[in-house]
């Protein structure tokens, strides 16, 4: 009894050991291409602004198409991006609108995420598409709670049945967040300055009130953090430059 | 055999042959293995971090003040606050966590801590990011092992942590704000008891129509279709989908319609206007009715246009029967009397008119392939056994079934499930936030018998229900009072009186929020009766004109009585009032003609007023506050004076800066606006 009790034990630990170290079946074997195309379009998902290690509000598509400028259906489509950044699903074929679906996570710091669409043409050359998209940290992220509370009705020269832009009502044009060319040139402390006092602390327009007594001190910082961050040409923070080896 | 034997006996002879050397060959052992431990302790990976560190920093401008901050702090680096129950030992690795120089270093361990508002001495490391604190190797801080149980959160959910002691929304958390909202809105706390750790239990939100007179209001063969998929009738419906078989669906909606009890009322037949009405009438009365700020319908190009608050309205003609829209628009409040829909006081004609046009929303193409034969008894009883199995009636009344207690696990400490208690799916990563986003994403892919319902959400929507739920820990719970930030307690205030019943009767709370009770769509009404004029409010409640042009969400009219308006105007002005200031503190009008013309001054260049308001529809543009062309003959003048001094003292949240405005120059702008008394002001032009 008690051998074969040992036996039993013996040979379903076997069996279990066996089990635990055959491998799983893999994913399923990289995908086949039915089609090529010419050409990667981004349709829509560039551009956005999420948080850090978030997934992005709207999903990223892109479009394959021949030379004409048709669409292609079944042409393999790959993501790749900078470490941290993850794709749902990372690649696949496009489908019968040739378009490919993802959705994208960017990593864990604040920042500009490179991201880059990958498919073959027939000649199997590559192609490749780049999408940018902005990661905002925990200070970005409340600048960009209070920009759309307090500041996009007016900065903001979009316009959406939701939220009407008083851009064009106002005789003095104010600058939008990500005008790089112009809010770049200025120092964080004319920003603080101008946010705090209003237009005219810095010469500008009355249009801009002072917002000093309604914000925190911390809460103009994260604004003006945010500003920085989303700028087009980007911002490079004049300062102390290290020397790197 | 033999000959392994040998050469196992000459090495035994070689090393312990004789006492002496025997003597020599332990003394050498023993002397390499206590070499072990300081040997470990040299080659540990701290030390290999700490290295790379040095040499790190060695490389930059500002290399001595680094360096000296980090030898103040060298070797194994503890944070201990004994009340948080926190042992960190993260920052003997992670040494740069504090240098602000360090911004622009990528690689981990060395990255700088991004600026958030609390500080690593105060709080610590694994209060948000979890793990284990006191571990000291790589593996064994960050994964989860058979020892340790609690791996490093993914940074998507990181803002659940601050859930733990942040009840209130915050503006830095809105992933965390947006889960808990959903938790609500989806109903996921009918079934699940959520008690957060102030003692109170999560209510829902969602409002589910009771099914007690369902007959009256819709078919079998829409219920049968509706269980089919929610979702194909209505693209926002929150209501999951069962994944019922065809029989299960027949079975549970015969026992729906069996179970009905008419509502007298509900089937007055549905008026015929002798002449043919005006095609564009429903449609302008719906959009004059602004029923689409709270009710959505989905346009030609697929996007769902308008409010949230009610059902989606694309197919309603479909579902509902015109004899019970009918009533319904009369007065819902006789089929559902908590119902969020406003008792709107329609007159015949115009209900005839709503009736039609609701009900030409139709699709015929969603119930076109139901065919259902009359149900027998034992379909009946069958439905009736599946509504109790699958708890129907946590969300909604049916008669003869009662609302089950506890009808699914409590998720009261879910943050903190001990992970022995879980069953994993095959190839997932065996940590407590993959198992709650699986649960979400897909709750029968553990179990093909389990009767949790599959949701449709956005992954952005899982994330943040995952967040919510994960906030919900021992910690969390276990904290003392003192060292949480508490929210304000849900409030269920109700006003008394004739008044109170006109204003639930209204549904005011649906859009209105009154001392901490009610909706965020239109203006919170706590203080109403200090900021407005009385002949004013009595005219608004009547007639609703437009106060911010820009917006698409405005008050409608409810075709109120003479006495009705003025019993609302009493109640508000009497009650509504704030402490802050008097009323009648500052008179209307009759203010000299230079402080009016220094108040004008002040509008237009000081202060640039114009930029959000307009005061002269000729040269004002500006539109993201109301507008004041009337401002002298809505705003009570104190309220006035008071809100120029500080908005948000008056309306907390308020979107107008704070000018700190000297008496004088708020005095003079009272003066100025309080001379706008709109159209009377034209009349005498």
């Amino acid at each position: 009894m008690m051998i074969r009790s040992w036996r039993t034990f013996f040979v379903t630990s076997l069996m279990l050991v066996i089990a635990g170290c055959t491998r799983n079946p893999g994913p399923a074997s990289a995908l086949k291409p039915t089609a090529f195309g010419a050409a990667l379009v981004e349709s829509s998902g560039g551009k956005q602004i999420g948080p850090t290690g978030m997934v992005l509000p709207q999903p990223l598509v892109v479009q394959v198409n021949d030379e004409q400028g048709a669409a292609v259906t079944g042409a393999l489509v790959e993501f790749s991006g900078p470490a941290g950044v993850t794709f749902d699903p990372a690649s696949g074929l496009t489908d019968s609108s040739g378009q490919f679906t993802t959705n994208v996570t960017l990593g864990n710091m604040a920042g500009r995420y490179q991201l880059t669409a990958h498919t073959l043409t027939k000649a199997q050359k590559p192609v490749e598409l780049k999408v940018e998209e902005i990661a905002l940290g925990y200070q970005e992220q409340v600048g960009f709670q209070l920009d759309t509370k307090y500041c996009s009705r007016c900065h903001n020269p979009e316009s959406t049945p939701e939220r009407v832009s008083n851009y064009d009502n106002l005789e003095v044009k104010p600058h939008p967040f990500n005008e790089g060319d112009t809010l770049n040139k200025m120092t964080d402390a004319d920003l603080t300055s101008i946010i705090s006092h209003g237009g005219p602390a810095l010469n500008k327009s009355a249009l801009m009130p002072p917002y000093g007594y309604t914000l925190s001190k911390t809460e103009i910082e994260a604004l003006i953090a945010y500003i920085r961050l989303i700028s087009d040409p980007p911002y490079h923070a004049s300062g102390i430059v290290n020397a790197q080896k | 055999m033999q000959s392994s034997k040998n050469t196992l006996l000459s090495l035994w002879q070689a090393l312990f042959g004789d006492p002496i050397r025997a003597f020599g060959v332990v003394s050498l052992l023993l002397l390499i293995f206590l070499a072990i431990a300081p040997a470990k302790n040299h080659f540990s990976e701290w030390r290999h971090y700490q290295k790379q560190y040095l040499t790190l920093v060695r490389s930059r401008g500002d290399a001595v003040t680094l360096e000296r901050h980090f030898h103040d702090h060298d070797g194994i680096q503890q944070i201990w606050l004994p009340q948080l129950g926190v042992v960190d030992r993260c920052t003997t690795c992670h040494a740069g966590l504090k240098e602000t120089s360090l911004a622009d270093v990528g690689t981990q361990p060395f990255r700088r801590h991004p600026a958030i508002p609390h500080t690593l001495d105060q709080f610590g490391c694994v209060m948000c990011h979890r793990g284990q604190g006191a571990a000291t190797t790589v593996e064994e801080a960050h994964s989860s092992t058979l020892a340790w149980e609690q791996p490093i959160l993914p940074a998507r959910y990181v803002q659940s942590s601050c859930g733990q002691c942040h009840r209130a929304p915050l503006t830095g958390t809105p992933q965390l704000n947006l889960g808990r909202t959903l938790l609500a809105r989806y109903g996921c706390v009918h079934c699940h008891t959520i008690k957060l750790p102030d003692g109170r239990a999560i209510k829902p939100t969602d409002d589910p129509p009771s099914l007690e007179h369902i007959a009256d209001k819709t078919t079998r063969e829409w219920i049968y279709k509706w269980l089919e998929d929610p979702q194909a009738y209505a693209v926002t419906a929150t209501m999951p989908n069962f994944k019922l078989n065809e029989p299960d669906r027949r079975d549970i909606s015969a026992f729906l319609i069996a179970s009905s009890t008419p509502l007298a009322g509900d089937t007055a037949p549905v008026a015929k206007s002798e002449k043919p009405p005006d095609p564009t009438a429903g449609a302008s009365l719906y959009g004059e009715s602004f029923c689409a700020s709270c009710h959505a319908v989905q346009n030609a190009a697929g996007n769902v246009v308008g409010g949230d608050v009610g059902p989606e309205l694309t197919r309603v003609g479909t579902k509902v029967r015109p004899e019970w829209l009918q009533a319904w628009l009369h007065n819902p409040r006789v089929y559902d009397s908590g119902t969020a829909m406003p008792h709107y006081r329609f007159t015949d004609p115009q209900l005839t008119v709503l009736t039609a046009f609701l009900g030409n929303k139709t699709d015929s193409d969603l119930l076109a392939n139901v065919h259902l034969d009359a149900a027998t008894p034992e379909q009946i009883a069958h439905g009736k056994l599946l509504v109790t199995e699958y708890g129907c009636a946590s969300c909604h009344e049916i008669n003869g079934i009662k609302k089950p207690d506890n009808f699914a696990p409590e998720l009261t400490r879910i943050g903190s499930k001990p992970l022995t208690q879980i069953i994993f799916l095959p190839g997932m990563q065996h940590a407590i936030p993959d198992y709650i986003a699986a649960k979400i994403r897909q709750p029968r892919a553990f179990g093909a018998a389990l009767k949790m319902p599959q949701f449709s959400l956005a992954p952005a929507q899982i994330d943040a229900l995952t967040t919510a739920l994960l906030a919900l820990t021992d910690r969390a719970h276990d904290l003392p009072m003192a060292l949480t930030v508490p929210a304000k307690p849900p409030s269920d205030y109700q006003p008394a009186g004739r008044a109170g019943q006109l204003m639930s009767d209204l549904a005011c709370f649906s859009c209105h929020a009154i001392n901490g009770r009610g909706g965020d769509m239109a203006p919170d009404l706590t203080w109403e009766g200090s900021s407005v004029q009385r002949p004013w409010l009595q005219a608004f409640l009547k007639n609703p004109g437009t106060l911010r042009p820009a917006l698409i969400r405005r008050m409608p009219r409810f075709n109120l009585s003479d006495d009705d308006a003025k019993e609302l105007t009493d109640y508000i002005m009497t009650v509504y009032q704030t402490p802050a200031f008097d009323r009648d503190s500052m008179p209307s009008s009759g203010y000299p003609s230079a402080q009016v013309e220094q108040g004008r001054q002040l509008f237009y260049s000081k202060y640039a007023c114009q930029s959000c308001h307009i005061v002269d529809t000729k040269v004002d543009k500006g539109y993201v506050g109301p507008t004041l062309t009337q401002v002298g003959a809505r705003l009570n003048a104190a309220w006035v004076y008071h809100w120029l001094k500080d908005p948000q003292a008056m309306r907390p949240g308020a979107i107008e800066p704070n000018r700190n405005m000297s008496d004088e120059d708020a005095r003079a702008l009272t003066a100025f606006l309080m001379t706008q008394k709109g159209s009377r002001q034209e009349a005498k032009k």
